[in-house]
């Protein structure tokens, strides 16, 4: 039985490859390497990673000290100079710097809810594929619970349960990621099930975790990698839309691109630097990613092979 | 597939032509009014004023929020209002009034010849009916979401289980009457402005059921479609029609009893997006709206609109609950008040016409004090006064909301950096605590789990008590203090009569206050309205009471 | 067929009982209640002490919660705390508003996702392909709210092309039958609020529909790529049909059933409230109801609302589901 998600997953090339060991990533990175769109995502992306681990030495001054707050009036943000490339903020900091820390702030944000969401979902998916049954309609219901409901007040409780906070953040914005690595995961399990070399493994007494995990998983890992650079794509997104809607870090002196942004509404006709820097810098990194993991995808998929 | 491209190119094409083509009628006013009874020579004319939500309910005794009272103000009138622009009392449905000795019993003379909305007469009746009613309330009615001003200005209610400073109403004649009191009361008259105690027409709130409270006990549902579809009052305007999150519309009273209004009709549109009404009012969709953010202030301005300034009738503070250490040591209140550079951040970050505030209260109201301790910004007596307090352990947990803006706080956010810095400077260590303010700030800050807060407050009235009485009459958890002697002048100041001693008293009182350092008040802000060049004749109040009968397009 | 929908159907109410239970919980253990919201700075303990216990919000939230299911059986959903308005009343009113803008972004979406994505996947690999696949990603990687402003500022307010907040002109009057303005201008025969419905329905629409446009865009272009490149395609044209009738009687045909089902995904995804769109562009739909409902605790409308919404996203899927079936009978429903 196919259902309209499957075959959908399965036109997303979230199917499972063929692995025949190392011709595979050789091919992937040749196809990658001539692809002129996965070249330019890759570099935004390292330019941007680059740029997160040595904010230190790269930011010229503390991105948190308000050192400049007398140049600043309701109306008037001094915008790009000289000494300020990026201009002052609305509380007389730094842009440059604080873009540059946000780097980093952005970074861990996308890492750290990529990874909660995927562990968890790929433990609901492994589960529901592995046993399939009433185990596989469970999580599938979960996970339409999950979708349903609205973010604003999904974040808003995890906000309110463990305070406010960068934590809090990074929760409310790895749950959308469950249901996507549980999907993702489970239709990779259902897939190998039905391979020969499981019924042979299991008739010969093999038991399902290692199964499990030393030969299902791994095949399932280009699907993954492909999924998890979308998934950073749509974290820092999130991030900023939650920054957006008030709820992030308790301490707005930490550098995030999505607070700045929006701090900065109110400032769009006056100082629109304020505005356009910071929504510039996200949208350049998300599509960066978003270039990238789409290329790998095609890379990846068999079925485009000439 | 050509096809489907050719018809999405002719589709678009067609769009933009109607949008080339249509984009004229960008002027939001409409010279032809519908309705047909436009009195020779009138002006006329529709506005369309931008609001931040829609109103609640349309009933002046349930409610207490800006959006329902701006609506209430142009539809219902008081016995005595306030003169246009200021705090002072003039005579509104009542043309005079006098008190007994005692001060308990007040005869009010009406106005003669005035008709309700649905044509029945204004008199004393109604007017007892009204007071009548209010006093009455029970059950959800009597809860401060609903009935706030009542129990601020009288108290208890007919049921007894608090007493009321309310006794009777007595209709002597159809132009004469009496309220009487249980008590003298010198804040009285100016409560009576408050636009909660409009007087509205009996018949109606009777025939569509105003106090009807249906669903269950625990889910009480209000059932009646007064202050829905039929909010009968004496006011220049008269309603027209509301659809929540689309438009309310009030069409001129052609048989009000005073200057009728100029315009023919004024549509509120609820915007709650802030930047959206500033962009609404610049593309010419609203003629005006209110609380214009500092930021815009001098852009619009500039662009050629009229922004216009409420006189400053409200305080922004820094609260401190004294229940957490190491609030409770006075030298370290007085440290934090010196090391906070409050007129940085007012002209970094507040319009022209926001002053420093000293006190707990504006300088427009009586009681104000020029002889308070004077705590401007010197942070070196900032950290002598912590050496001399002999505390250690200088971390603070700082409170801010994260996701409102106040007229007396436009950005909490920029507030809570600056003064956390300043914070920082003296040697205070400081951890940021924030939440929504209807999500958690509000109730974290009145259950005492604020150690420093920012606050403050909008004046209802203008008398003292409405600011310092508000906060320092009663020990209140959020404050975290039990100073008998604060309370003890407070109420003191409160019971008093004369004017002439009231002053002096909430003088006093202003100084002794300022001395215990509670808090620290920074600012008192002008907050603005925007319109569009050529309206004129509308005048801003401190309280926020505001018409707009006298509104003309120009 | 129809046992699936009926099986679907019954699926519904645990769901709908489950996430009703979760919400009223949820909501109630938030900080903040409707007393703060309502009573603002003017909040004292003993005030709310008074509202919660006016509106029993101070009795045990399971209690509270069976209360809730029996008036919930009386089909009696209660009135916002907010706006004194009845519940289901106020969803219903709006939703035609909510519907109306997801139908303007999916019109934009579609009408421009899928020639898009055909004309990329044809050329693939030109200039064309390479921009239609930036553009569509670039697409979803830009902030909604972001670009809404940026939308409003260029089109609203430097060229004044559209207007920015509502759905008709303040001063303009319409007679409201069936609350969606586009039919209710047919029915009142008044062109000059059709257009206007349309003009206010653009920018909107655009702001909404952009991540959509993106999404399908993507998907037409992944699809007709699988399908050009079946054996099937390549025969009939090593077999000399033209072009343009292969394009349409084998390559779209074929193509059109994933596009179909992202479609009413995505429609389902809109209609459950585009909240920040209708939030900037003073929308007056179920997402800006929700939204601020959200803020200002209303329990009620949030309850009401949340399950409205969850019955409308898994209606559109059944709905999904049974076309796809229908049009694909490869596809076998279990």
């Amino acid at each position: 039985m196919a259902t309209v998600q499957e075959h959908l997953q399965s036109l997303m090339g979230n199917r499972v490859v063929e692995t025949s060991g190392s011709s595979l990533t050789l091919e992937t990175w040749r196809r990658l390497r001539s692809n002129r769109i996965a070249m330019v995502g890759g570099a935004v992306i390292l330019f941007f990673v680059l740029v997160a681990i040595f904010a230190p030495w790269l930011a010229p001054h503390d991105p948190r000290a308000n050192t400049w707050f007398d140049q600043i009036r309701p109306s008037s943000v001094p915008g790009p100079s000289q000494e300020h490339w990026f201009g002052l903020d609305e509380s007389g900091r730094d842009l440059l710097s604080r873009i540059i820390y946000g780097a980093r702030t952005s970074l861990i944000i996308g890492i750290v809810s990529l990874a909660i969401g995927a562990s968890i979902g790929a433990v609901f998916g492994v589960l529901a594929g592995a046993f399939g049954g009433w185990v596989d309609s469970l999580v599938m219901r979960i996970t339409d619970v999950l979708l349903s409901v609205p973010s604003l007040l999904l974040a808003l409780s995890v906000a309110a349960v463990i305070g406010q906070s960068q934590m809090a953040v990074m929760i409310a914005v790895a749950v959308p990621n469950i249901p996507l690595f549980a999907r993702l995961l489970r239709s990779s399990m259902m897939a190998e099930r039905e391979k020969d070399y499981v019924s042979a493994a299991v008739s010969v007494g093999i038991k399902r975790r290692p199964l499990v995990m030393a030969h299902i998983l791994p095949n399932s890992l280009g699907p993954m990698i492909v999924q998890g650079t979308l998934a950073l794509a749509t974290a820092v997104i999130d991030a900023a839309a939650l920054s957006f809607l008030g709820l992030g870090s308790a301490d707005p002196g930490v550098p995030e691109w999505g607070r700045m942004l929006a701090n900065a509404q109110r400032y769009l006709n006056v100082a629109p630097h304020l505005c356009l820097i910071p929504g510039f810098v996200i949208f350049i990194t998300v599509l960066g990613f978003n270039l990238f993991g789409e290329s790998l995808r095609e890379a990846l998929d068999p079925k485009l092979r000439r | 597939m050509r096809q489907g491209k050719k018809w999405v190119a002719l589709a678009l094409v067609s769009a933009l032509a109607m949008a080339a083509c249509g984009s004229d009628d960008k002027d939001g006013s409409d010279t032809t009014s519908a309705s047909g009874g436009t009195t020779g020579g009138q002006a006329g004319g529709t506005l369309v004023f931008g609001t931040s939500s829609d109103p609640v309910v349309l009933d002046g005794a349930y409610v207490s929020d800006g959006e329902s009272l701006r609506v209430i103000d142009q539809l219902f009138e008081t016995l005595v209002t306030t003169v246009p622009g200021g705090t002072e009392i003039e005579p509104s449905l009542a043309k005079s009034w006098s008190a007994s000795d005692d001060g308990t019993v007040w005869t009010f003379d009406l106005q003669t010849g005035v008709k309700f909305h649905d044509d029945t007469d204004f008199n004393a009746a109604a007017v007892c009916f009204n007071f009548d009613r209010w006093y009455n309330f029970t059950g959800v009615a009597q809860s401060a979401a609903v009935s706030y001003y009542w129990s601020t200005v009288f108290g208890g209610f007919s049921d007894g289980a608090t007493p009321s400073l309310y006794k009777s109403c007595e209709a002597k004649d159809d132009a004469t009457a009496i309220i009487s009191l249980t008590a003298p009361s010198a804040a009285f008259l100016s409560g009576l402005a408050v636009s909660a105690f409009v007087i509205a027409s009996p018949d109606a709130l009777t025939k569509y059921e105003a106090d009807k409270v249906g669903g269950t006990d625990d889910a009480p549902t209000f059932d009646g479609t007064f202050g829905t579809e039929h909010p009968v009052g004496t006011g220049p305007f008269k309603f027209d029609g509301w659809t929540p999150g689309d438009k309310l519309t009030i069409v001129r009273n052609d048989g009000y009893w005073g200057t009728k209004a100029i315009l023919d009709k004024v549509i509120f549109k609820p915007i709650a997006d802030g930047p959206a009404r500033r962009t609404a009012l610049e593309t010419g969709e609203i003629q005006g709206y209110d609380l214009v953010d500092p930021a815009d202030v001098t852009a619009l301005a500039d662009g050629g609109y009229q922004i216009l300034k409420r006189p400053a009738f409200n305080v922004g503070y820094v609260g401190f609950n004294q229940a957490k250490p190491p609030l409770d040591n006075q030298k370290i209140r007085q440290a934090i008040a010196y090391a906070l550079n409050r007129q940085a951040l007012v002209t970094a970050k507040y319009p022209e016409g926001a002053e420093v505030a000293t006190q707990f209260q504006p300088p427009s109201l009586f009681g104000w004090s020029a002889d308070v301790p004077d705590y401007s910004y010197d942070p070196e007596k900032a950290k002598a006064l912590i050496a001399e307090s002999g505390v250690t352990d200088l971390t603070i947990e700082f409170y801010y909301p994260s996701d409102v803006s106040r007229p007396y706080m436009p950005d909490p956010t920029a507030n809570f950096e600056a003064f956390k810095a300043d914070l920082e400077a003296v040697g205070f260590t400081v951890v940021p605590k924030t939440a929504p303010w209807r999500s958690g700030y509000l109730d974290d800050v009145d259950a005492g789990n604020a150690q420093v807060y920012l606050l403050g407050w909008t004046g209802d009235y203008g008398d003292p008590d409405n600011f310092v009485g508000t906060f320092f009459r009663t020990p209140q958890v959020a404050w975290g203090f039990d100073n008998q002697e604060i309370f003890d002048a407070l109420t003191a100041a409160r019971d008093t009569a004369d004017v002439a001693e009231r002053t002096k008293l909430y003088e006093e009182a202003n100084k002794m206050i300022m001395e215990f350092v509670p808090g620290v008040p920074y600012v008192h802000t002008e907050p603005s309205l925007a319109f569009a060049p050529g309206i004129t004749g509308y005048t801003p109040s401190p309280v926020s009471l505001e018409s707009f009968a006298t509104v003309s397009l120009g | 067929m129809f046992k699936f929908i009926v099986r679907r159907l019954l699926l519904l109410i645990p769901i709908l009982l489950g996430l009703s239970f979760l919400l009223f919980i949820w909501v109630r253990a938030l900080p903040g209640g409707p007393a703060t919201a309502l009573l603002g700075e003017r909040a004292t303990p003993e005030r709310v002490a008074q509202v919660n216990a006016a509106y029993g919000f101070d009795k045990p939230v399971l209690e509270q919660y069976f209360k809730y299911l029996g008036r919930v059986a009386r089909f009696e959903f209660g009135q916002s705390i907010t706006l004194r308005k009845d519940v289901t009343e106020e969803l219903l009113r709006r939703f035609p508003a909510t519907v109306e803008l997801a139908a303007a972004a999916m019109v934009f979406a579609v009408g421009l996702g899928i020639p898009l994505g055909f004309a990329a996947a044809k050329r693939e690999r030109s200039w064309v392909d390479s921009t239609a696949v930036v553009a569509s990603l670039a697409g979803v990687s830009i902030p909604v709210f972001f670009l809404a402003q940026i939308l409003k500022w260029i089109f609203a307010l430097k060229l004044n092309w559209f207007p920015t907040i509502g759905r008709l002109q303040p001063t303009r009057e319409l007679e409201h039958v069936t609350n969606f303005n586009l039919i209710d201008s047919v029915i009142a025969l008044d062109g000059g609020a059709w257009v206007d419905t349309v003009k206010h329905l653009v920018l909107p629409g655009i702001a909404l529909g952009t991540i959509p446009l993106a999404i399908i865009a993507r998907i037409t272009r992944a699809s007709v790529l699988e399908v050009l490149n079946e054996d099937y395609v390549r025969t009939a044209r090593a077999k000399g049909m033209s072009r343009r009738i292969v394009d349409r009687r084998h390559v779209l045909r074929n193509a059109l059933l994933p596009i179909v089902t992202v479609v009413g995904l995505q429609t389902g995804l809109l209609l459950s409230g585009a909240v920040l769109t209708e939030t900037v562009f003073a929308w007056g739909g179920i997402g800006q109801l929700l939204s601020g409902a959200v803020l200002d605790k209303d329990y009620p409308v949030i309850q009401g609302g949340v399950l409205f919404l969850a019955v409308v996203f898994v209606l559109v899927n059944l709905i999904v589901d049974v076309l796809y079936a229908v049009i694909d009978p490869r596809i076998r429903v279990r």
